[in-house]
């Protein structure tokens, strides 16, 4: 699946790189300590996390995450969204919580 | 083997700015990108990638900067991160998981999980760290290219 399909599927908003939204998604990580994702985040998740900073799109770029999602519709802080853009890394945002968003990922993923 | 270690590395230095954490991660990236053009294997890539991260961030939070030096070999990546902070006292205790001492203001930002050194021992295939308190820390890492089939 696309993390443009998924997306779609998960009634999420795409605000920054639109341009990664043809990348794969295979697996899904919820965290919001970076070195946990990087340490755990399997490479072409679907990163589910309220950590909206610069960082956690410097850490999204080098672990291979194929987007992250802003659950609880936590906010992009403006420097996050020029490096997204930057480097096409997909933010997604949503209002529902990091459960409901991991339950329809698993779904859209055929895992539950 | 041996004829490997005899290749001319291609070297990469960069300085790493203390305290600056919207600029931590951009000599990585950079290596990345470089790696990434070289055709190296991907995982090794995001080895290498995650391994430097974290020691780049190391050296912002709690070390002032310092310097990365990256050699990249066909078979290997060899990355050098040196600084003159405050060195660690116990480095046995340091590598533990878990283990911190980053302030609360760089947790908020999502950093200090005490997972950064255990990180980069799991990226590595070799990562030897030498501290000294008062002088500042020096660690190497080690990260084999697999999976190229040579
Ligand atoms: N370059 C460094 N200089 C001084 N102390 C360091 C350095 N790198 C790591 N440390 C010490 O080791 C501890 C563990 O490091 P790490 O596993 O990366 O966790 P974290 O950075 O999340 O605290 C740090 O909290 C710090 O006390
Ligand atoms: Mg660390």
């Amino acid at each position: 699946m696309t993390v443009k399909t998924l997306s779609e599927l998960l009634e999420c908003n795409c605000i920054a790189g639109h341009g990664g939204l043809e990348r794969p998604v295979t697996g899904g990580y919820i965290g919001d300590f970076l070195s946990w994702v990087m340490g755990r985040a399997e490479e072409n998740s679907a990163w589910i996390t309220v950590m909206g900073n610069i960082n956690a799109v410097a850490v999204a770029l080098l672990a291979d995450v194929s987007c992250i999602i802003l659950c609880d519709s936590a906010p992009l802080d403006e420097d996050a969204r020029l490096r997204a853009e930057e480097n096409d890394i997909p933010v997604l945002t949503s209002s529902q919580t990091a459960f409901a968003l991991a339950l329809s990922l698993g779904r859209a993923l055929g895992r539950c | 083997m041996s004829n490997k270690s005899s290749v001319e590395p291609i070297t990469q230095q960069y300085v790493i700015p203390g305290t600056d954490f919207t600029r931590a991660g951009e000599a990585s990236s950079k290596v990345k990108t470089i790696l990434k053009r070289l055709g190296y294997d991907p995982d090794a890539i995001r080895r290498v990638a995650i391994a430097m991260y974290e020691g780049e961030i190391n050296m912002v939070i709690h070390a002032h900067g310092g310097t990365a030096k990256v050699e990249i070999f066909p078979d290997r990546v060899e990355i050098a991160l040196c600084d003159q902070g405050p060195g660690i006292s116990d480095v046995s205790k340091a590598m533990e998981e878990g283990y911190s001492t980053a302030p609360d203001e760089v947790r908020a930002l999502g950093f200090g999980a005490g997972m950064g050194l255990p990180n980069m021992k799991k990226c590595s295939d070799d990562m030897r760290v030498h501290s000294i308190i008062g002088k500042g820390t020096d660690v190497y890492m080690t990260i084999r290219v697999r999976g190229t089939g040579n």
